[in-house]
């Protein structure tokens, strides 16, 4: 309830806010779309959804992986964390637009150039999120498995990333929305399809419905996958904590 | 160990030995050292001089002081991710035994510390271990549930002949198990005296035990006596942490 009045109100404010700036600034939503409409019925809004999003996802859990790989390796093992940490200073404070520079400078205007960037950019963040949670794990979950001589994939499954998932949520949520602006600077930059390509045709002929219209789908898409995906996901991996007696 | 961080003895010198199938009890003052005896043996801690003789391939079932049960999984899972291969009629008799059959879906969560220690007790009896290292398991329980989970040890232990090592502070609870118990001296920890017990657990009377509990305090009073003549050998066998 509380958040449709909110809904609500971004769209009165949207209106007000139009008819004060005039349509060419800031067209109307009603305006924005019917545009959306329109590019939908072409089908290159879905088309562009659908490899952006692609890209998103690719990215996603390449940095998702890797990092939590790293991230636990950091949070468990002090050397490794000692090493690791400078680099892991510089990758969070190098921008993403020199990564992403860089990656098509080195290896070309590729799709696995613009995936790994993106990918890169994301990484320090889940590092540094699973680190944290790495070295919160219970040491006498720790030894319990040990003395019953658990299996190292059975004590990561069921010991290890449990203890992890709300750090995971963390870095998930969080990752996702990152990522996808990424993606867009990347598209921009040196891809010839996806929402970034577009709102970059957008932004030379001075389109701002256009630009409003994927930018709002996108939107929309990530929304959904927040509610629907990534919600009832953490919901499940917590269940145990609701059932109190 | 320490709060300066030089490194302390926590034992020395102490050696025993148990016979299969027999209850050893632990007992000691609290911060002797009965733990870090029972972490060297269950192999959770390596940092010591000395050996540790185990069965070969024999399988190890422990109960730390605290529950230690994976808040995520249910009583029965708990159960089962130790140990995968159980037979479902032996668990379900676990259950059964240790009054745990109505709280198999629960979660640890749900559980009074009581439950929860009787689940610990369940996962290690459930992987068929033929050494079983209990720490303190009985601790802060009231007395009639600590008595009468007691006897239900006993009598699971007994039905399987397995080798049980139990650490605690309390001697009544010690003579009442115990085929043989240990006494440690106060940090570093020593072997003060080692006293068999013939008679069998079931037959001991509120007498014998209470007979077994004199001899005991002689005992320990000549091995206390010895100390104070100041004959404190340091051999080889010291444990460092």
């Amino acid at each position: 309830m509380a958040r449709l009045a909110s809904l609500a109100i971004f769209l009165a404010a949207w209106y007000v806010g139009s008819a004060l700036a005039g349509e060419q600034m800031l067209p109307s939503p009603t305006k924005v779309a019917v545009a959306i409409a329109a590019e939908a019925r072409s089908g290159d809004l879905f088309f562009n959804l659908a490899v952006t999003l692609a890209r998103v996802f690719l990215a996603f859990a390449l940095a998702m992986a890797v990092g939590t790989a790293i991230g636990l390796l950091m949070g468990r093992v002090v050397l490794a964390d000692r090493l690791g940490d400078p680099w892991l200073v510089l990758l969070l404070n190098l921008p993403a637009l020199v990564i992403i520079v860089l990656a098509y400078v080195w290896s070309g205007l590729t799709e696995a150039a613009a995936i790994l960037a993106v990918a890169v950019n994301k990484l320090p963040n889940t590092v540094v999120a699973v680190r944290e949670g790495a070295r919160t794990l219970d040491r006498g979950l720790d030894e319990m498995a040990q003395a019953f001589a658990l299996p190292r994939w059975k004590i990561l499954r069921h010991i290890v990333l449990p203890q992890l998932t709300p750090y995971l949520a963390t870095a998930a949520r969080s990752g996702l929305s990152l990522i996808w602006k990424i993606v867009l600077v990347v598209e921009l930059l040196g891809r010839p399809n996806g929402v970034g390509f577009e709102i970059g045709i957008a932004f030379q002929l001075f389109d701002v419905t256009r630009i409003l219209a994927y930018a709002m789908a996108f939107v929309a898409v990530i929304l959904a996958i927040d509610t629907l995906l990534v919600q009832p996901l953490e919901r499940r991996a917590s269940r145990w904590r609701l059932r109190k007696a | 160990m320490a709060v300066s961080g030089e490194r302390a003895d926590v034992l020395r010198d102490v050696s025993f030995g148990l016979d299969r199938g027999l209850i050893g009890v632990l007992v000691g003052p609290s911060g002797c050292g009965k733990t870090t005896t029972l972490r060297i043996i269950a192999g959770l801690d390596s940092d010591y001089q000395g050996s540790i003789v185990r069965p070969a391939a024999g399988r190890l079932g422990v109960v730390f002081q605290e529950p230690r049960l994976l808040p995520w999984r249910t009583v029965e899972d708990n159960v089962r991710l130790v140990a995968p291969g159980a037979d479902p009629a032996m668990l379900a008799t676990l259950f059964e035994v240790l009054e745990l059959t109505h709280h198999r879906s629960h979660y640890p969560g749900e559980l009074s510390l009581g439950l929860a220690r009787r689940v610990a007790l369940a996962r290690a009896l459930a992987v068929a271990p033929d050494i079983l290292l209990l720490d303190e398991p009985f601790v802060s329980l009231d007395d009639a549930l600590a008595t009468r989970l007691r006897d239900e040890l006993v009598t699971l232990v007994d039905n399987r002949a397995l080798t049980t090592l139990m650490v605690t502070h309390d001697i009544d609870e010690a003579v009442r198990l115990a085929d043989r118990l240990f006494f440690l001296s106060s940090r570093p920890a020593r072997m003060l005296a080692e006293v068999p017990i013939a008679t069998p657990r079931a037959a001991r009377t509120t007498a014998d035990i209470a007979s077994i509990k004199a001899e005991i305090a002689r005992q320990l009073g000549a091995a206390t006596g010895i100390t104070s003549t100041g004959c404190q050998c340091g051999s080889g066998q010291e444990i460092a942490r």
